[in-house]
């Protein structure tokens, strides 16, 4: 099967696309007898170096209702100058002058409008936010559009081009105020002026009323620089006892009708920085009264949160509208108690949005993840986009199902897409207004051919991605992948279907479909869903005897999904327990929008040890590979730990890396920490990095994630002498795998 | 007119005609001789007091006690003068002397139709002829009247005051002069009901004054020599009639030189007009309280009967002149003040220490109360406390305690108030130049805001907003190198952007507010926006302060009317049309309720809202002053403001406004002895029940009026007794108690209550009740009720006090002989009978002023003064003796300034000398003087300077600056000025004095008969 996985990832090279499957059952029934959707993760930015953006306009077919982009998979007759729509088979004439052509961007032209609106906290570690803005500046291209919303209290929008003395409109932090109201009150509605015909109309009017708010970063450098440097803490005196008011809920609401007024449909983020929960207005999460705790997840089960509900619409209400400007909203909250990740997850979300929780803004943490937001690709252009529409399009035997990832619907219902909803369905386009190289969807289809219409020996299911986006550049770009798998019946090709099954891709598929459930499920219940679905698997795919366990096979081919569905199960991203919800919101935010590898690392951590006995090795994440003469390094994607065995770390203790002869012990400290290095440099977020040792409290973060292989139930039942034993009652894999076992030969199931 | 008895045709035959009146006029006019009086028994200040009061009564008293028949035809009943002990009624006559009985006329002048008795001091005929000039005019009245001189020409003076001796013929002087200290005792012990304005009733007791000898030489004056006069008039001579500025140059005469004492019960005081200092022995300074009477009658029966309203006009933080002491601040520590347990009245000096000093009685609810023993102290012989004149509280009037933080708000000491200027930055603002002469001002101005006693600086903190249609806070923090501004545009849901960098010490932010206020006029120097809002304003400072925790004061500058989009928005609704109509009150309401409520949550706030107006057009003073007058605040207007004109008038209102002492989050509470309450209240302040006065601020130019009713019979023994309780925050944010006490004396006798009236305060408060009333009532309802109130007021006097004459003849009580004219003044005013050139706002606006005016403030507005310039000599630098506001007065050949408290004319004759001309305008002749200047040429001459100095000294005792308006005879600017000339018949309608005058003395008839 080398043969499939290199396709796979070839395939993943050039489209950025993995589907759970490469070669497609060819009729619904037998498609839903699958169990793992046919679906695929679709990075629809992902880097291409050698990809070069040309410079036409893309062909369309010319049915109104289809419009696919010419592409290789069409038949084309260069005599008659025609091509066939390989979706909709409609023929059509070429342009004059026109060649066949794979992938087409096109520059539109557009006003140069990349806009950031940066929040302001009110917290201690302000200073440390202040200088990473500043620092932030300095990254901006020059023509980039900047504004200034700080909030406490009072929400105060900044304007920037005032000379002397510094202006801002301030509003009350309790009052949710429309988009007219918002652009009434900042004066940014053109005034109804009587029609002067004759004359011609005063053409600097306009622009300039918006642009006192949103100012070009060349222009306002100094004075944004000196702005930031006069904020200080929120002067409205806070109580014993009581939280500092936080109206963030009308900041972001500010924010956003702000853009909508002066920018709808071009570029720009919000960035909101946060150094607590919104305690007033509209979107509060807490009240000020610091005796009542902020929601847990105990609450929200009890029903006893208060705010959420409210706080929750409010959001999403902004988070609609910001998605249908094309605007993006990201949240940095730092703080070490909650700061309302739950409520406002939906801003960055449904946005693309970045979302990055720290401690404080003074760690590293924050300020390389913000710092990281900058950074260009190799042309020197920053790896963002904005404003993206995906439109999928697909041959007829498929309809599209759904899509989960950092995305908003744009309702198109065309004929391609299916009744049966998985994630956000019922569209062929949705919203992706911002988005970078790594933002990834997972995209739902379902077969919609009959089972007693064959498709022909050889045929091909087409589905075709266009991603229209404006490129950090400000260049309107579209991007169009087509990509085509065979049909298979699965009668008589189970075997190949088999064989093209991408366990890694259908498993970070299906743990898509289950966190999106657990949004709105209980649980319990997704658990439930994921382990029938599992066992489904085994059952369709194992091969055994009935009613015995110990007969039971896997191919290849999904040998490593069960253990995927293990960690699954285990993850922060289906488990609550040990995490606030705003924690919770935070991982599945990150868990919607990485791309394969990432999320798979997230699901399944990846655990490497490093020992005297030989190179570096990745180790099986089971607590029998916790020894005392190994470094253990785990990456879960939001921590990185390093772990000093039990030797080791007395080994450290005593020094012994400060000893000239013991320069290989030195060495050996030094590689996981040299190669964490590697990973934190690469990471967006930017993990919680944490060096621990045996018996260190920080070592937690290790032993939560290790297959409990050893417990301190049945740690002399298997009798090994090695490994730690974890102090819990989860049930291993050991243990999981015999149940699966168990229950797939079962014909009671 | 004269006797009623007598041969004498009566004046008033019949219903008073026109025809009638002028008739009337054609007498000649008499002079009244009195009796005279021993002078040994007057009383400095009751001499001061009104010396013309004097003579009636001593006449009347003088042949009551020659046994000889009731001249006067009182119909009281005799034994009630008797009781009296021969105090008989100060009751006027209007010519209707018994003429027969007489003695005490000395001259045979028939009274026309009109004569009152006479207060003045006893003098002999032979005394009181005006002065050489002898001139019918009434200037020539206003020479000193010297003791020697008889009585001049028969027309020479008048009516009034032709039988008030001239002051200095009293030999009172030595006595005057003399220690003063025994007088009081002297008095209230043996004669608990005699009161200083009827010294007249001592006469009989301590033989005739020296200068009364020759006791009743010109007595037939009264009627019986006015048997020879020839016709019945023809027309009433404008000099026969009262003249007001004879009263008060008689006053200012005979109770200016001496210290008014204030130790007596129910002592009148001099007239407002007169400059007098007073000595503090027990009862508030008339600065601080003033009563339209000053002895109560014992019943509400009699009060009814009389229908003189009961009231006192207190400004409770008056400012005093640099030679008497500010109250006392008394600290009893964390006690707290003492006072009785029942009725909460303060330690006074009439409390009554009972048991060796041990408990008290109060005064005013007579509980018992013991005396807590850090307070105890043994009492005299007499039961007096010993440490009675070491505690101000047992001996002054007015006094101040220490609060202590029960009486605070939220049982917290206050913080020191704050000042917001809130300036509008519309472009009329900019354009007329008015924010930059602002802000260049305030710079200098911020350095002279109030501050407590000796403090270095000001404790007071400011704060600046400028606002159009949107409000901009500034943050002018110390430590910011410029200034922040912060934007407000939710005007529909105010609020304030920040607290600290708003309010700041004027010191430590200089540099930034400088640089704010060099800022503001240029940021907005381009403005466009025209529309303005005003309840955010309000609303932000009130908030402002409310987030400060502190009271203060905001002052606005506004300039139009408030059309943009938010609360209290506004449209104009003037109508001329609604004038006299019954939807006229309208024009007095505010428009909306928004205004009412937004003042009463700055009251609660002790937020006191200052207005500048500067209109071009109609504003609805009416309701943009609600705010301010509800919070105790002053309203300000400058209409059609320009830089150029104005500058000088808003700059020195604005200054005093800034640098006035203020009380804050103020409450007074005004109790009574058992028998009267106060009932009623007038004034720039807000009540949330009965019975307290609450003022977000109060200053010392700000005038309560209390009307008072009986709830019970009053007893002549104890008087009644007032205390009116201040409790406020001083500039400093010393939380205080400012008391006033007064005692009153009580009457059976109507004749007492008429004798003991001051028809000034008498007519503030019925300014101020009419006023009131035109927001409720058809203007004209309210016109008649002051007629009809004013007529039952004579006729009750006529019926009861005065001794019986012929219907025809008007008697007025000596003390009200000028209430016709200024009745009539106030009847004319714009309020009541508004001209073709007073606008709806101008209207609004004087009607809001009145109504927290003191007495002096009315008298001059009501009742302008008309000083002439060039009769007195140049030299002379006193001011020269007003003349009466007549047109007939005005001399071509000479200047008049005329001055209402608001309004400040020079009025320059046609034919006025050249070389007077060219001394003042520099300019050589009348022709080419500019009609309209408002600022004199600084020569260097004498006259220049003199009426230069003249000027000055005329703005200086007023509260606002008044704006010179330079007019010439027969100029267009006349009619402005002809406006003022109260006594002549207005061309909106309003009566002349004479006409009036028939008019009151036919109502007074109607009721009669």
């Amino acid at each position: 099967m080398a043969t499939y996985l290199e396709f796979i990832q070839q395939n993943e090279e050039r489209d950025g696309v993995r589907f759970s499957w490469n070669v497609w059952p060819s009729s619904r029934l037998e498609a839903t007898r699958m169990v793992v959707p046919l679906a695929c993760l679709l990075t629809p930015l992902k880097e291409r170096p050698d990809l070069p953006p040309v410079q036409y306009e893309p062909v369309l077919c010319s049915r109104p209702t289809c419009k696919a982009v010419l592409n290789p998979l069409c038949q084309v007759d260069y005599r008659a100058k025609l091509w066939a729509c390989n979706f909709c088979f409609q023929r059509n004439q070429f342009p004059p002058a026109y060649g066949g052509i794979s992938e087409v961007n096109q520059p539109a032209e557009l006003m140069p409008q990349f806009s950031t609106i940066e929040y302001m906290i009110q917290e201690d570690d302000l200073q440390a936010l202040k200088e990473s803005l500043q620092m932030s500046l300095s990254l901006l291209p020059p023509d980039a559009l900047v504004g200034l919303i700080t909030f406490g209290r009072m929400v105060q929008v900044h304007e920037l081009s005032c000379e002397g003395i510094s202006k801002s409109y301030v509003f009350r932090g309790t009052k949710d105020l429309t988009a007219k109201q918002i652009q009434d009150m900042l004066g940014l509605t053109k005034p109804a002026m009587p029609m002067q015909q004759a004359r011609p109309v005063q053409p600097q009017e306009h622009p300039f009323a918006s642009t006192r708010f949103l100012q070009p970063v060349h222009k306002i450098d100094m004075n944004l620089t000196d702005l930031l440097g006069e904020l200080q803490r929120d002067p409205w005196p806070v109580t014993q006892g009581k939280r500092p008011l936080r109206s963030t809920g009308v900041a972001l609401s500010i924010a956003v009708g702000l853009l909508e007024g002066t920018f709808p449909n071009t570029g720009a983020r919000i960035m909101l920085f946060t150094g607590g929960p919104p305690t007033q207005g509209p979107g509060m999460v807490v009240g000020d009264e610091l005796k009542i705790p902020i929601r847990s997840w105990h609450d929200i089960e009890k029903d006893n949160a208060r705010f959420m509900k409210k706080a929750t619409k409010h959001y999403e209400m902004l988070a609609n509208r910001t998605a249908a400007n094309g605007h993006c909203i990201d949240i940095y909250a730092c703080a070490l108690d909650q700061t309302g990740l739950l409520e406002m997850k939906c801003c960055a979300n449904l946005t693309g949005g970045y979302m990055v929780m720290g401690d404080s803004f003074n760690t590293s943490l924050f300020k390389q993840t913000f710092q990281r937001i900058f950074t260009k690709d190799f042309n020197g252009d920053f790896r963002m986009a904005f404003g993206a529409t995906l439109d999928v399009k697909t041959s007829r035997e498929l309809k599209i199902a759904g899509a989960i990832g950092p995305c908003v619907s744009l309702n198109v219902k065309g004929p391609c897409v299916s009744e049966n909803e998985l994630g956000v369905g019922g569209t062929s386009q949705w919203k992706i207004c911002g988005l970078d190289p790594t933002s990834t969807l997972g995209i739902y289809f379902e077969v919609v051919n009959q089972h007693n219409a064959p498709i022909p020996q050889g045929g091909r299911g087409a589905i075709q991605f266009v991603t229209h986006y404006q490129h950090s550049s400000t260049q309107r770009r579209i991007r169009v992948t087509t990509i085509a798998r065979n049909w298979a019946d699965v009668q008589s090709q189970l075997r190949h279907i088999e064989a093209a099954f991408d366990q890694e891709a259908a498993a970070v598929l299906m743990a898509r479909l289950g966190v999106f459930r657990a949004e709105s499920e209980e649980g319990p219940d997704v658990l439930r869903w994921l382990d029938r679905q599992l066992i489904r698997l085994c059952q369709k795919f194992g091969q055994y005897n009935k009613e015995d366990p110990t007969s039971f096979r896997l191919s290849d081919s999904f040998s490593l999904y069960p253990q995927f569905m293990f960690h699954l199960r285990r993850s922060p991203f289906l488990q609550v327990f040990n995490n606030s919800p705003d924690e919770s919101s935070y991982y599945r935010h990150h868990f919607a929008r990485q791309d394969l590898t990432q999320s798979l690392i997230m699901i399944q951590p990846i655990l490497y040890s490093y020992s005297f006995h030989g190179p570096p090795e990745p180790v099986l994440l089971d607590s029998s590979s916790i020894l005392a003469d190994r470094i253990l390094l785990m990456d879960t994607f939001f921590q990185i730990v390093i772990y000093l065995g039990e030797t080791i770390a007395q080994w450290r203790k005593a020094g012994y890396q400060d000893m000239p002869e013991y320069e290989n012990f030195k060495h050996l400290l030094q590689a996981p920490l040299d190669d964490a290095q590697e990973i934190l440099q690469a990471r967006f977020p930017m993990p919680r990095y944490i060096n621990t040792e045996h018996g260190g409290s920080q070592a937690r973060f290790l032993l939560s994630k290790v297959n409990p292989s050893q417990t301190h139930n049945n740690l002399y039942a298997w009798g090994q002498e090695t490994g730690a034993p974890i102090l819990t009652d989860d049930v291993s894999l050991q243990v999981f795998m015999d149940h699966l076992k168990k229950l797939a030969v079962s014909s009671a199931c | 007119m004269v006797g009623s008895q007598g041969p004498q045709p009566p004046p008033f035959p019949m219903e008073p005609t026109m025809a009638q009146y002028q008739a009337i006029s054609k007498h000649p006019p008499k002079v009244c001789q009195e009796p005279h009086l021993p002078q040994g028994h007057l009383q400095p200040q009751q001499h001061r007091l009104l010396v013309a009061r004097l003579h009636m009564a001593s006449l009347a008293k003088e042949m009551y006690r020659m046994g000889q028949a009731p001249l006067f035809r009182c119909k009281g009943p005799p034994t009630s003068l008797a009781s009296a002990s021969g105090s008989f009624p100060n009751s006027g006559l209007y010519g209707s002397y018994p003429q027969g009985q007489a003695p005490p006329l000395s001259q045979a002048q028939g009274h026309p139709g009109i004569q009152t008795p006479q207060r003045s001091a006893p003098s002999q005929a032979s005394g009181f002829t005006p002065p050489a000039s002898g001139g019918p005019r009434l200037p020539s009245m206003t020479g000193p009247l010297l003791p020697g001189q008889s009585f001049g020409g028969p027309s020479v003076s008048q009516p009034n005051h032709v039988s008030s001796p001239p002051p200095q013929a009293l030999p009172p002087g030595t006595q005057m002069t003399g220690p003063l200290g025994p007088l009081p005792p002297m008095h209230s012990p043996q004669q608990p009901g005699y009161q200083p304005q009827q010294n007249g009733s001592f006469g009989p007791t301590r033989g005739p004054q020296p200068n009364y000898g020759s006791p009743y030489p010109a007595a037939p004056t009264f009627g019986s020599q006015s048997g020879p006069q020839p016709l019945p008039p023809k027309r009433l001579d404008p000099d026969a009639i009262p003249s007001p500025i004879q009263v008060i140059e008689d006053d200012r005469n005979n109770r200016g030189t001496e210290p008014f004492v204030t130790g007596v019960r129910g002592q009148v005081p001099p007239l407002v007009t007169t400059n007098f200092l007073v000595k503090d022995q027990g009862n508030a300074s008339p600065r601080y309280i003033r009563c339209t009477s000053y002895n109560i009658p014992c019943t509400s029966d009699m009060a009814k009967q009389a229908q003189v309203p009961l009231a006192a006009v207190i400004k409770p933080l008056a400012r005093l002149p640099p030679e008497e002491a500010s109250p006392y601040v008394v600290d009893h520590g964390e006690s707290g003040p003492l006072r009785c347990n029942r009725c909460k009245a303060y330690m006074c000096p009439f409390m009554q220490f009972i048991e060796g000093g041990r408990r008290f009685q109060c005064c005013f609810c007579s509980c018992i109360n013991d005396v807590p023993p850090q307070y105890f102290q043994h009492l005299d012989h007499t039961g007096k406390r010993v440490d009675a004149y070491d505690r101000p509280e047992l001996s002054l009037g007015s006094y101040e305690f220490l609060a202590t933080v029960d009486y605070c708000k939220n049982s917290k000491f206050p913080s020191p108030p704050a000042f917001i200027f809130m300036i509008d930055v519309s472009y009329n603002a900019i354009r007329t130049g008015l924010v930059r002469l602002l802000c260049e001002e305030l710079k200098s101005l911020l350095d002279f805001l109030p501050r407590e006693g000796g403090a270095e600086e000001s404790a007071i903190r400011v704060g600046f907003v400028t606002y159009n249609k949107v409000l901009h806070f500034y943050n002018v923090k110390s430590s910011l190198a410029q200034p922040q501004m912060m934007v407000v545009s939710d005007v529909a849901d105010m609020f304030v952007p920040l607290l600290d960098g708003f309010l700041v010490n004027v010191n430590e932010s200089r540099a930034v507010i400088t640089s704010l206020l060099d800022q503001i006029p240029e940021m907005f120097a381009d403005t466009r926006e025209t529309e303005t809002v005003f309840v955010p304003v309000i609303q932000a400072g009130m908030e402002a302060l409310k987030a400060a925790e502190c009271a203060g004061k905001l002052f606005l500058f506004h300039t139009s009317l408030p059309i943009a989009e938010a609360p209290g928005k506004l449209k104009n609704r003037d109508d001329r049309k609604l004038i006299n109509t019954d939807k006229e009150k309208t024009l007095f309401q505010p428009q909306t309720g928004a205004y009412q409520t937004l003042a009463k949550e700055c009251v609660a706030q002790g937020c006191c809202v200052d207005l500048f107006l500067f209109p071009n057009q109609y504003v609805d003073v009416a309701t943009l002053s609600v705010v301010p007058q509800l919070t105790g605040g002053s309203v300000y207007k400058y209409a059609c403001f320009q830089v150029e004109n104005d500058q000088e008038r808003f700059l020195s209102d604005l200054r005093r406004d800034v640098q006035k002492v203020v009380g804050f989050d103020a409450v007074m509470r005004v109790r009574t002895s058992t028998g009267i309450r106060a009932v009623d209240f007038f004034g720039a302040f807000y009540m949330s029940n009965t019975t307290d006065v609450e003022l977000a601020g109060l200053d010392g130019d700000k005038t309560v009026t209390v009307e008072f009713k009986h709830d019970d019979r009053l007893n002549e023994e104890s008087g009644a007794l007032l205390q009116c309780a201040l409790l406020y925050t001083s500039c400093a944010g010393q939380r205080r108690l400012r008391i006033h006490n007064l005692a009153l004396n009580c009457c059976t006798q109507l004749a007492d209550l008429y004798r003991n009236c001051e028809t000034d305060t008498l007519i503030n408060y019925m300014a101020k009740f009419a006023y009131r009333g035109v927001l409720n009532s058809p203007v004209k309802a309210v016109r008649d009720t002051l007629i009809t109130q004013c007529a039952q007021i004579l006729a009750c006097y006529r019926k009861n006090c005065a001794s019986p004459s012929s219907a025809g003849q008007l008697i007025l009580p000596e003390c009200m002989k000028l209430l016709p004219v200024y009745l009539n003044c106030v009847l004319k005013s714009d309020v009541l009978q508004p001209g073709a050139e007073i606008t709806t706002d101008d209207r609004a606006y004087v009607r809001q002023l009145v109504t927290s005016m003191d007495v002096a403030e009315t008298n001059v507005f009501f009742y302008p003064r008309l000083l002439p310039l060039t009769k007195s000599p140049i030299e002379s630098t006193t001011e020269p003796p007003a003349v009466r506001a007549s047109e007939e007065r005005l001399s071509n050949g000479d200047m008049y300034l005329l001055e209402n408290g608001l309004n400040l004319f020079l009025w320059v004759g046609a034919s006025v000398q050249q070389g007077v001309v060219q001394s003042l305008f520099s300019v050589s002749s009348f022709s080419q003087i500019t009609s309209g200047l408002s600022v004199l040429p600084v020569l260097d001459n004498p006259l220049s300077k003199k009426v230069r100095g003249l000027i000055d000294s005329l703005r200086a005792q007023r509260s606002r600056y008044m704006k010179l308006i330079v007019v010439k005879q027969e100029d267009k600017l006349e009619m402005l000025f002809k406006h003022f000339l109260v006594e002549d018949k207005s061309l909106s309608g309003g009566a002349s004095y004479v006409d009036f005058l028939c008019h009151m003395h036919k109502e007074i008839r109607q009721l009669l008969s």
